[in-house]
């Protein structure tokens, strides 16, 4: 047991995989030598060798191309791309090919392979590198899309991705890595992927995050709380399949919903859920559910990263609204 | 009443035609053994004999949708399939049917795969631009092109990790050339010295496009070799015999560790690109002339000169007419894919029920 951040267990559980599975390997850019631009992959390469933690050239259909191919043949790769905006090169591969092999081969070819992305704001680079497009890969079937948001989540989700028979979209939070700790078993163990995790229990009202937003998500059912309203906090974790049955199941008890997500709000994750509580709960639902999202913008450069990512004065006031009716 | 503009630059078919090399008669003579040489004759009539039934069968409506044959290319799949070791890797495009067939793939299922029946190869969900058997080494036909040589190189990787010596053959055409994809495989198959032979089958037109026009350099595969430490390679892809030693000079050395090939089959399609296409953006007398230079005719006779009977190539024909016959009529016998198909194997639990 160790007290880790959230790049440390994702490491760590990157450590296990290697040293458990000889199917087990990295690759991306930068992710040997150097430890990748998050130092994320940090120490792995002297462990294992390059052959099993590879430095590749900057090419993404190549990389994801190359992961697939070594996942349809039986080994268990784990791809980094640098960044989830740097995605789109790749885009052909996880959509074309990595998502819907087994679908169009009747399950002769299966594909369990991870690719990892470090995703959303935080490091103030503008759109490619701080973008929040989750929805892209959860609208695609055949893919499972996970976005941990503490350091246990993180370890046990992404075992539990490597474990996985069909490929991840492992989302990692760039603006928590090293925002919050706590202690992670070192033992091997997974965290379900689809569960989510009610992370506060209240019966009021309802607030729906996952990844970098619930730093701020926690921070507006604290100061909720405070001023007396029992809050209920859902972190999603899985967002591909959808835990739609646990968000039903809160919104059944709060009657009142707030879904925060720092992607834009049209066509974001926030319509999907909104739409499900309203097919399965509408006679529970005191009020409308409400959105706190990023604007319908690109996201912007570092001194207007502010103004585009949803504060904790957004959610508290759209709480508070909620709870007037 | 508008007036017809005759001119080269817009009426492909005006142009010159692009005409095949001569037969290289010093193929006859290389030290082939008659076994794998007959072997390779009933391969171009099983290719051939199947891919013509397919096509009866769609202008018939019974294979819905599109399909892509490779009528005339028949050489390519035959003399690469019969270099390869049976767990070798094969990957191909949308024009996959001769790469599936020359693998191993069973002629019904596969012909049932096209009809789209629950009795096919995919058990109807893949269709033809996708055939694919694992369990043949037959590592799929990828309708997105480009993609899968970079998939490709995983197969490869995935070999020299697991120490099997095992060899991926990437088929793709021309038009695959020019896609980013193609270019950031090679580079990686050379730094990492991985066993794939990339083969090009060039046959002269990016779908109803002369190649030429959109390439940069007059041979599409072998002029982009030397960019990637490749030596250019070129083989006649109508000749079964050049295309079997090409091959397995490539497999050989990929299999001993000399790492990556690029080859540059070329070849022509009888037909055009897909069944909406008749292909007349080709000159009259370049389709002749190809026609002209079919691998099968020529096959036919310089198997005679070598001495083997005619009465044993006839056998061979008749033979696999009738394993044509057998796989049309059990393609036929299949039932339609229910409702339930839709939502099977969409996800590692057989379904994709969570999602509907």
């Amino acid at each position: 047991m160790a007290e880790l951040n959230i790049a440390q267990a994702i490491n760590s559980a990157l450590d296990t995989a290697l040293s458990s599975d000889d199917r087990v390997l990295i690759l991306g850019e930068d992710v040997g030598r150097a430890g990748g631009v998050f130092r994320v992959t940090d120490g792995l390469r002297n462990r294992y060798g390059a052959e099993r933690v590879v430095d590749t050239p900057v090419a993404e259909s190549g990389i994801i191309g190359a992961a697939f191919g070594l996942a349809v043949a039986g080994m268990r790769p784990v791809a980094e791309i640098q960044f989830l905006g740097f995605s789109y090169p790749a885009y052909d591969q996880i959509v074309n090919h990595v998502a819907r092999i087994r679908n169009r081969t009747n399950h002769r070819h299966t594909s369990p392979m991870v690719i990892r992305m470090p995703y959303g704001g935080g490091i103030g680079a503008a759109e490619h590198h701080s973008e929040s497009t989750e929805a892209v890969y959860v609208h695609i079937p055949g893919l499972k899309v996970v976005v941990p948001s503490t350091p246990k989540d993180a370890r046990g989700l992404l075992l539990a991705a490597i474990e996985d028979p069909d490929p991840v979209i492992f989302l990692e939070p760039i603006r928590l890595y090293r925002a919050v700790k706590e202690h992670v078993p070192d033992i091997y163990y997974t965290v379900d992927i689809g569960p989510l995790r009610v992370e506060r229990e209240g019966s009021d009202i309802t607030l729906v995050s996952w990844g970098a937003m619930m730093r701020e998500t926690r921070q507006a059912a604290g100061i909720l709380a405070e001023a007396g309203v029992s809050v209920e906090v859902l972190d999603l974790r899985t967002l591909s399949p959808l835990d739609r049955d646990g968000i039903v199941a809160s919104v059944e008890k709060t009657g009142r919903a707030v879904i925060v997500h720092e992607a834009p709000l049209t066509a974001g994750l926030g319509a999907e859920i909104a739409a499900t509580i309203q097919e399965r709960a509408l006679y529970s639902l005191k009020t409308p559910v409400r959105r706190v999202t990023g604007w319908d913008t690109v996201f912007p450069l570092k001194r207007s990263e502010h103004h585009y990512l949803p504060s904790v004065d957004r959610i508290v006031a759209a709480a508070e609204s909620a709870l007037e009716d | 009443m508008p007036t017809e503009i005759a001119d080269p630059r817009y009426d492909y078919a005006l142009r010159p035609p692009r005409l095949p090399q001569p037969v290289d008669e010093s193929m006859a003579s290389q030290p082939i053994d008659t076994d794998i040489r007959l072997g390779m004759y009933r391969k171009l009539h099983l290719l051939r004999q199947w891919s013509k039934r397919a096509h009866d069968l769609f202008l018939q409506n019974l294979v819905k949708g599109t399909t892509h044959l490779s009528l005339g290319q028949e050489a390519v799949a035959t003399g690469f399939s019969t270099a390869m070791r049976p767990d070798d890797y094969t990957f191909a495009t949308y024009r996959g049917h001769a790469h599936s067939l020359s693998r191993g793939m069973d002629p019904g299922e596969a012909l049932a795969e096209l009809l789209g029946r629950s009795n096919g190869v995919l058990g109807g969900k893949g269709g033809s631009m996708h055939l694919t058997d694992v369990e043949k080494g037959m590592m799929g036909s990828y309708a997105i092109i480009g993609a899968h040589l970079c998939i490709a190189n995983g197969a490869a990787w995935s070999a020299q990790m697991r120490g099997t010596d095992q060899v991926a053959v990437c088929f793709f055409g021309d038009g695959t050339t020019n896609i980013g994809a193609f270019h950031e495989a090679l580079n990686m198959a050379k730094i990492w010295s991985l066993p794939v032979v990339f083969v090009c089958e060039n046959n002269l037109y990016m779908e109803y496009t002369p190649i030429d026009i959109v390439t940069a350099v007059p041979r599409p595969a072998a002029d982009r070799a030397p960019a990637y430490g490749l030596d250019p390679i070129v083989v006649d892809g109508n000749d079964p015999d050049a295309v079997y030693l090409t091959a397995k000079a490539a497999i050989d050395k990929a299999r001993s560790g000399g790492g990556p090939s690029l080859i540059e089959a070329q070849t022509y399609r009888h037909g055009g690109h897909s069944r909406a296409d008749p292909g007349k953006y080709r000159p009259a007398e370049e389709i002749e002339a190809w026609k002209g230079r079919d691998p099968i005719p020529m096959y036919h006779d310089r198997l005679l000169t070598l001495g083997t009977p005619e009465e044993t190539l006839t056998g061979i024909e008749r033979e696999v007419a009738g394993v044509v016959d057998a796989a049309t009529e059990f393609a036929k016998s299949g039932p339609e894919p229910g409702e339930a198909e839709l939502f099977r194997n969409v996800w590692a639990d057989g379904g994709a029920e969570w999602r509907n």
